[in-house]
C-alpha cells in the first residue's frame, strides 16, 4: 500500500510522519513504504529532573561519581550524564516496567526463576534511595552527598558485600541494580542523557554508530583513527567553520 | 463471534523464515496462501535504518524489536517439584516478534547438523552400547538422514548467499573447511568473510596446535549477491550491530533481503501484520484442521478457513497452539506418554574472556558481524571418542566475537574491582585489548524426560490463554561436556598469548535470567513413530494430516550447532514433500 | 468468434475480457473490425508505450482507466477523464475522429480544448491509426460509471479558451517525419521518445507559461517537487557515461549497475517501460544517446578545503558510506552509484534532497524486486547538514556543482510535510 502523491493533493489519504500505523494491515501487492516512516529515538534535553526530587538528584549524582569517579582525563558519573540518564529512564517506560509480565500472583521464586517483584522499577529506586537516606542520617545525621568519597565508598562496598544493610529493603539488589543502569548510562549513546560528548567512548576506542569499517577488516592490530559519532549528530567536523 | 475471512488454500501461522519459505514454494505451486503474523511488518529502511539502528541501549540491552513479555511470555521451574514462575523480563533466551521473525535479528550463523546428528540414538547406540547413554536421555533419530536434507540444505544457503569455505565436497575433504562436516553438493554461494584480528591470530594458535580451524558459515555477506529468486543482497560492513539488530544495508540474509520482496508481489499471497492466531481450528472429528481464528490489536476475532494449515511460529508457540487446539496427545512425564512438549531443549554454551597485553594487542572488536569467527569442530556430536569422558554430545568452539558494544563488552581482568577508580581505569586500559567471544563454546543439549513444556495451571496472557510451562535443568552430561570443552579453548587463548584468561564454565542450575542463545527446540519433535513423535518425517502431524509444524520445534534433540540452516533446510524438505506428494492425494504421508 | 475469444483471453490473460460486458464498438471506416485481434493488441501495445494508466487509472481504485485522479501542473490540478467505453461518463459516445481530436490534438468533442496535462502537444507524433488501434483496445475494457470534473484549476487557469493561446505558442500537430540519415533503429527511438514515450513532458525544461524550451530539448527539468534529470548525451549532467545496456536495462527493471528508479519515474517504470519489448528499449536507448546536451556542468568542482565539502565529507563518511561506500560506488543494483546516479549529477539538487530528507523506495518490478529504499535523514540532519553533505557529493566523484543552500532543503522538507510519494 503505497501513498501516492496525486491522492494526497486530492486529500484522500493520511499523512504519517516518523510513526508506523499500529493496527493490523493486510499487506500484498508491494513493499510497504512511505516516506519519512521509522521511529528514530528522542533525545534527551537538559532541563528539569523529570523523575527525581531535587534531593533525589542531589544523592544520585554522588552515588554515580563514586561507581565511576572522575579524572583528569574522563568525567565520572556525574558530569557524564549518569544521573539525567537514570533520570529519564526511570520516568520513563523501563522505570515503569513497560512490556514486562505484570500480572500476578507474584511470589519469590528461586535465583534461577528471575525477578519477580509487583513493584515498578522507579517506586524501587524510591524506596532504595529513602532507605539509604535513613541510613545515612543514621550514621551521623548527614546525608550521602555530604560524606567524603572515602566514606562514600566504604557505604557503597558495604551495599555490594551486603555487610550494610538498609532498613526495609534490600540493599545488596540496590547497589546491583545502581551499577548496571550507571554503567549502562555511561555507555550508552548520549543522547540518551549519559556518556555526554562521547566522553565515554572516548576513553576506550570506541567508534560510536559508525557502521562501516569495510577497509579495516584486513588491518590487523593497528589503531581505527576516526573520533566516535553519535545517533544525536556526529561530531564537531559535522559544522562548517 | 469471529468474523470469517473468505477461505484460502493455504494460512500460515507466523511469518518468519519458515513462514516465508511455505508461502513463497507453495504460492509457486498456484495455491492460494494466507500469512498471519503476530508482530508488525518491519522494513530495513523503515526499521533498521542507518541512521539509528546503531543503538545498543535500544536493541540489545531493552530488545526493542523483541516480543514483549506483556503480550505473551511462558512460565519456568527447574524441577517438577517446584511452582512455575512467570517469566517477567527475558533473560536466558528471547523470542521474536514481527515478519521476518528471529530472521530479522539473527546473528546469520548458518550451519548443518552432522550426518551422525540425525541418527543419533542409533549411531550412539552402535559405537557406545546402550548403557553408555542415561537411562533417562530421550534422544531419537529424526525419521531422515542428511543425505535426505542435503540438496535443502543447499536451497537455504544459495537462498541467502551464505558466506563460507566447503570442508566437504562430495566427499573430498577441502582445504580451509570443515574437516567434519557432512559432503556437500557444491561450494558455498559466497565466500567466507575476511577476518577481523582476533579470530585470524584464534586460528594461527588454533593451527599449531593441531586443530583444523575454519570460518564460521555467515549469513552476513562477504560480497554483494542476487539468490535465486532473483533477490539482491548487499556486502557485510561490520559494523558490529548486527545480533539483536535488523541489518541496514541489505547484507544480513533474512526473509526481507531474500524472499518477501518477490513474494508480496504474487497476486495470491496476502499477509496479516499485527494479527495474533490463538488456535487452529478443528473439525468436528478432530482430525482435520479447517483453517485459524486470530485476533487483530483491536481485539477483534476474526476466523482465517483454510485447507491446509502451516504451524511456523517459533518452537514454543507452535507448541502452545498444538496444545490449545488439542492436536496431539500432551506430554506427560511421570508416565513417559503423550508428545506434545516432549523433548525439549536449549543449547549448552559458556564463554571465555581473554586479556591480552595492550602494548601489543588492538583488536579492535567493534570491527565485526553476528557470524564472524574462527571455529574449531574437533569436539562436536561424536567427532572425538567420548569413551574415556563419561558424555555424549558436544560443541564447536570458537573466537567469535560479534562486537565491540560498550555496554556489554566492556570488561576487567579478574581481581580488578567491579565499580571506582581502579575499574574505570582498567575498563580503559582493557577494551582495545580483550577477547570476548560470547558463545565462544556452543554445544548441544541432548533431551530428557523431565525436560518438556506443558500449560501453566495458573499464568495466563493478556487474551486469557494459559502460558507455555517450562521445566528445564541440566543434565550431567552436558555440564560435562562443557567443563571438557571450555578447558579445551581456554588452552587455545593461552597459546595466543593471552595475559589472563577466564573460563565461564556453564554451571547448574540451570538460571532463567542468563543469556543461553534462543535455540529452544522440540516440543513437536519428528520421529517414526506416532508414540514418541508429534509429527512424521515430512514434519506432517500425525493426528491431524493437513497440519504441517515447521521449525525447531521438530528436533528431537539439540545438535551442537546453530539451528537455523537446519530449520531452513527442514522447511524446503516439507515444503517438497507437500508439493510432489500432499497437493496429489493429500492425507498422511506416513503410515506408521 | 468463439476461437477469437479465446484467443484474446488466453493472450491477454485477465479473465475480464472473456466476459467482456457489452464493449462499445465504434467502427471506424477504413478499417480492420474493430474486434481484430492484432489490432486490439496493437493498441494495448500502444497504450503501455503511452503509459495511459499512469494518470487515467486511480490507484486506489480496482478498475482501470476509470479516471479521477490528480495531476499536478504548476497551475494547479487536473483530474484525469475517465476512459472506459461508458457512454454516460467515459467516452463509450465517441466517435474515433472525436477521440483521434482529443488524444492527437487536444480537442474535446465539445470544442474545448484539452489541457497539456493530456500529453496531446507529444502524441501528436502518433498515426492515427495508433490512436484507432487504442481506442479498439480501451473499448474492449469493462465500462465503468465515474464522472469526473476533470478541471480543477484556479482562476484564470480555468477558462479554456486561454488554452487557444497556449496552442498557437507551444503546439505543432503533426508527426515527426523519420530523419534518411539515420537508421531505421533510431528512427524507432525517436518516434516512441517523442510520441508516444512523451518523455519531454517531464524531462524538457518548461517556460513559465509550461511550454516546452524547444532549445534544450530532455535536458531536465523540475516536476511535482522532484527533479527530472537531462536525459541526453551529456556527459557531465546527462546520460554519456551510461552505456545503451544501462538504459535499457534500467528502463526494463527500473535498476542497474548505478542508478535506480524511484519517485515519478518509478510509476513510470512499473506502468510502461518495464512491459516494452527490448527492440524498442534498445531503439529508445540508441536515440538518447544521439541528443546533444550541455557539454559542461557547472564548472569546477568546489574545492576540497572548502567548509561545505570538509563538513560534508565527514558527514558522509559517518553516514552515507555504511551504503554507498567511501568511494561511492555504493553496490551494482542494490545501492546507487553516486558518481553516476542521475539526481547527483542532475543540474539542480532536488530530487537528491528530496531522497535525503524524506527516504525513497526504488521500484520493484519483476526484473529487479528488491526494492531497496533509502532512509529518511531529515530527522537526523539539520538544512545546513544536509546541504554540505550534498555539496560534498555534488562536488565528488567527476561531479561540479553549486553549493547546495540550507533554503533549499527547507524547501525541500516544506514540501514533504505535505505530501508523501
Amino acid at each position: 500500500m503505497t501513498i501516492r502523491r496525486r491522492d494526497l493533493l486530492t486529500g484522500t489519504a493520511l499523512v504519517l510522519v516518523g510513526e508506523r500505523l499500529a493496527s493490523a494491515e493486510v499487506i500484498s501487492g508491494s513493499l510497504p513504504w512511505r516516506p519519512d516512516a521509522g521511529a528514530p529515538p528522542e533525545a534527551v534535553t537538559p532541563g528539569p529532573w523529570k523523575f527525581f526530587t531535587n534531593e533525589e538528584a542531589v544523592m544520585v549524582e554522588a552515588l554515580v561519581d563514586r561507581i565511576i569517579p572522575p579524572d583528569p582525563q574522563t568525567p565520572g558519573g556525574k558530569g557524564a550524564g549518569c544521573a539525567v540518564y537514570l533520570d529519564r529512564q526511570l520516568a520513563g517506560g523501563y522505570g515503569h516496567n513497560e512490556g514486562l509480565y505484570n500480572l500476578p500472583p507474584f511470589k519469590e521464586g528461586s535465583k534461577q526463576q528471575g525477578p519477580q517483584s509487583e513493584k515498578v522499577l522507579a517506586d524501587q529506586y524510591r524506596e532504595w534511595l529513602a532507605a539509604l537516606d535513613r541510613y545515612c542520617q543514621s550514621q551521623g545525621g548527614k546525608h550521602f552527598a555530604e560524606f567524603p568519597a572515602e566514606r562514600q565508598d566504604e557505604i557503597l562496598q558495604g551495599l555490594e558485600s551486603k555487610t550494610v544493610k538498609l532498613e526495609g529493603t534490600d540493599g545488596g539488589k540496590f547497589f546491583e541494580q545502581l551499577l548496571k543502569d550507571t554503567q549502562e548510562g555511561f555507555f550508552a549513546d548520549p543522547i540518551y542523557g549519559g556518556n555526554r560528548d562521547m566522553c565515554a567512548w572516548k576513553m576506550i576506542g570506541f567508534p560510536g554508530a559508525r557502521y562501516d569499517y569495510r577497509d579495516w577488516v584486513a588491518r590487523h592490530n593497528e589503531r581505527y583513527p576516526h573520533p566516535p559519532v553519535s545517533i544525536g549528530g556526529g561530531r564537531a567536523d559535522w559544522t562548517q567553520r | 463471534m469471529a468474523r470469517k475471512l473468505p477461505s484460502k488454500d493455504v494460512v500460515i501461522v507466523g511469518l518468519g523464515w519458515t513462514g516465508s519459505i511455505l508461502a513463497n514454494e507453495l504460492t509457486d505451486e498456484g495455491l492460494s496462501v494466507a500469512a498471519i503474523e503476530r508482530g508488525p511488518w518491519r522494513d530495513t529502511a523503515t526499521d533498521f535504518p542507518p541512521t539509528y539502528i546503531q543503538d545498543e541501549l535500544r536493541y540489545r540491552i531493552r530488545h526493542e524489536l523483541f516480543l514483549r513479555p506483556s503480550q505473551t511470555t511462558f512460565t519456568f521451574r527447574n524441577k517438577q517439584s517446584e511452582t512455575a514462575l512467570p517469566i517477567r523480563t527475558w533473560g536466558a533466551f528471547m523470542p521474536m516478534n514481527g515478519v521476518g521473525g528471529g530472521g530479522v535479528h539473527w546473528n546469520a550463523e548458518t550451519w548443518r547438523f552432522l550426518p551422525s546428528d540425525f541418527v543419533l540414538r542409533t549411531h550412539l547406540t552402535q559405537r557406545y552400547g546402550a548403557r553408555f547413554l542415561p537411562a533417562d536421555m530421550t534422544i531419537q533419530d529424526y525419521g531422515l538422514t542428511y543425505d535426505d536434507l542435503e540438496p535443502h540444505y543447499d536451497a537455504f544457503e544459495y537462498l541467502c548467499g551464505t558466506s563460507g569455505t566447503a570442508g566437504n565436497l562430495k566427499g573430498k575433504i577441502q582445504e580451509g573447511g570443515n574437516p567434519f562436516e557432512g559432503p556437500r553438493s557444491r561450494p558455498y554461494p559466497t565466500p567466507a568473510q575476511e577476518q577481523p584480528f582476533g579470530p585470524a591470530l584464534f586460528a594461527k594458535a588454533a593451527r599449531e596446535m593441531g586443530y583444523k580451524p575454519f570460518p564460521q558459515p555467515s549469513g552476513n555477506l562477504s560480497q554483494p549477491y542476487r539468490n535465486p529468486l532473483g533477490v539482491r543482497l548487499g556486502a557485510c560492513s561490520y559494523c558490529g550491530y548486527c545480533e539483536w539488530f535488523g541489518c541496514a544495508n541489505y547484507s544480513k540474509a533474512s526473509p526481507q533481503t531474500t524472499i518477501l520482496p518477490v513474494l508480496v508481489r504474487k497476486p495470491n499471497f496476502q499477509a496479516r501484520d499485527n494479527s495474533e492466531v490463538t488456535r487452529i481450528n478443528l473439525d468436528p472429528s478432530g482430525k482435520r484442521a479447517t483453517g485459524v481464528t486470530f485476533v487483530d490489536t483491536n481485539g477483534n476475532e476474526w476466523e482465517q478457513p483454510a485447507d491446509l494449515v502451516i504451524l511456523s511460529a517459533f518452537t514454543i508457540f507452535n507448541v502452545q497452539l498444538l496444545l490449545l487446539s488439542k492436536i496431539g496427545k500432551p506430554y506427560d512425564p511421570q508416565t513417559n506418554q503423550g508428545v506434545i512438549g516432549r523433548n525439549f531443549t536449549h543449547q549448552t554454551v559458556s564463554n571465555i574472556h581473554a586479556f591480552f597485553d595492550k602494548s601489543k594487542f588492538i583488536f579492535n572488536p567493534f570491527i565485526s558481524s553476528g557470524s564472524i569467527g574462527m571455529c574449531v569442530d574437533e569436539f562436536n556430536g561424536d567427532n572425538f571418542d567420548h569413551g574415556p569422558h563419561g558424555f555424549v554430545g558436544g560443541g564447536y568452539f570458537g573466537q567469535v566475537q560479534t562486537s565491540g558494544r560498550p555496554i556489554q563488552n566492556t570488561l576487567v581482568p579478574p581481581g580488578t574491582p567491579r565499580w571506582g577508580a581502579k575499574w574505570k581505569e582498567g575498563v580503559r586500559d582493557s577494551y582495545l585489548s580483550t577477547l570476548n567471544p560470547g558463545t565462544g563454546v556452543h554445544g548441544s543439549m541432548y533431551s530428557y524426560r523431565d525436560v518438556y513444556t506443558d500449560l501453566d495451571p495458573t499464568y495466563r496472557d493478556r487474551l486469557g490463554r494459559p502460558l507455555v510451562r517450562i521445566t528445564m535443568d541440566f543434565h550431567e552430561n552436558e555440564l560435562k561436556q562443557n567443563a571438557f570443552i571450555t578447558d579445551k579453548m581456554a588452552e587455545v587463548y593461552h597459546a595466543m598469548g593471552a595475559q589472563q584468561v577466564v573460563k565461564l564454565t556453564r554451571k547448574g542450575p540451570y538460571d532463567i535470567t542468563q543469556y543461553q542463545t534462543t535455540h529452544l527446540n522440540g516440543g513437536a519433535i519428528m520421529g517414526t513413530d506416532p508414540k514418541t513423535s508429534a509429527l512424521n518425517r515430512y514434519l506432517q502431524s500425525w493426528d491431524v494430516p493437513n497440519v504441517f509444524v515447521t521449525g525447531a520445534s521438530a528436533f528431537p534433540q539439540n545438535a551442537g550447532y546453530n539451528p537455523t540452516g537446519t530449520v531452513g533446510a527442514l522447511a524446503y524438505w516439507a515444503a517438497a514433500a507437500i508439493r510432489s506428494k500432499y497437493l496429489k492425494s493429500p492425507g498422511p504421508l506416513v503410515h506408521a | 468468434m468463439r476461437d477469437l475469444r479465446r484467443q484474446l483471453a488466453g493472450a491477454l490473460g485477465a479473465a475480464w475480457f472473456a466476459t467482456a460486458c457489452a464493449p462499445h464498438l465504434a467502427v471506424a471506416d477504413n478499417q480492420p473490425s474493430g474486434q481484430d485481434f492484432s489490432l486490439i493488441e496493437r493498441g494495448r501495445y500502444l497504450a503501455v508505450l503511452a503509459d495511459c494508466t499512469g494518470c487515467h487509472t486511480d490507484p486506489n481504485s480496482e478498475v482501470q482507466f476509470g479516471g479521477g485522479r490528480s495531476i499536478e501542473t504548476p497551475f494547479g490540478n487536473v483530474l484525469a477523464s475517465n476512459i472506459t467505453p461508458d457512454n454516460d461518463t467515459g467516452i463509450g459516445a465517441w466517435s474515433d475522429d472525436e477521440f483521434d481530436a482529443a488524444v492527437r490534438f487536444g480537442k474535446r468533442p465539445d470544442g474545448k480544448l484539452l489541457y497539456p496535462a493530456m500529453p496531446y502537444p507529444y502524441y501528436t507524433h502518433m498515426s492515427r491509426a495508433d490512436i484507432v488501434a487504442i481506442r479498439a483496445w480501451l473499448n474492449t475494457l469493462p465500462s465503468v460509471h465515474n464522472p469526473v470534473d476533470e478541471n480543477q484549476l484556479p482562476f484564470p487557469f480555468n477558462i479554456r479558451t486561454g488554452m487557444h493561446a497556449w496552442d498557437g505558442l507551444y503546439f505543432s500537430p503533426g508527426s515527426v517525419k523519420p530523419n534518411p540519415n539515420k537508421s531505421a533503429q533510431w528512427n524507432r527511438g525517436a518516434y516512441l521518445v517523442l510520441g508516444p514515450g512523451h518523455c519531454a513532458a517531464c524531462h524538457t525544461p518548461k517556460t513559465t507559461l509550461g511550454g516546452d524550451v524547444s532549445a534544450r530539448p530532455l535536458q531536465g527539468s523540475p516536476l511535482q517537487g522532484w527533479f527530472a534529470p537531462d536525459i541526453t548525451a551529456s556527459e557531465a549532467l546527462g546520460l554519456g557515461k551510461w552505456s545503451v545496456e544501462d538504459i535499457v536495462a534500467y528502463l526494463k527493471t527500473g535498476h542497474n549497475r548505478f542508478s535506480a528508479a524511484t519517485g515519478p519515474m518509478a510509476e513510470e517504470v512499473a506502468d510502461s517501460t518495464s512491459h516494452i519489448n527490448a527492440a524498442d528499449l534498445e531503439a529508445i536507448a540508441v536515440f538518447l544517446k544521439d541528443q546533444a546536451g550541455p557539454s559542461a556542468s557547472g564548472g569546477t568542482p568546489l574545492s576540497a578545503h572548502d567548509p561545505a565539502m570538509v563538513a560534508g565529507g565527514a558527514i558522509y563518511l559517518d553516514r552515507c558510506a555504511a551504503c554507498h561506500r567511501e568511494d561511492g560506488k555504493g553496490i551494482p543494483f542494490l545501492i546507487p552509484d553516486l558518481a553516476l546516479a542521475s539526481s547527483v549529477a542532475s543540474r539542480e539538487p532536488t530530487s537528491l534532497l528530496r531522497v535525503v530528507v524524506h527516504g525513497s523506495q526504488s521500484v520493484a518490478t519483476a526484473g529487479e524486486p528488491t526494492a531497496p529504499a533509502m532512509p529518511a535523514f531529515g530527522w537526523q540532519l539539520t538544512d545546513a547538514q544536509i546541504a554540505a553533505v550534498t555539496t560534498f557529493v555534488r562536488n565528488s566523484w567527476g561531479h561540479a556543482a553549486p553549493a547546495t543552500s540550507s533554503g533549499e532543503v527547507h524547501d525541500v522538507r516544506e514540501r514533504g510535510k505535505a505530501m508523501a510519494d
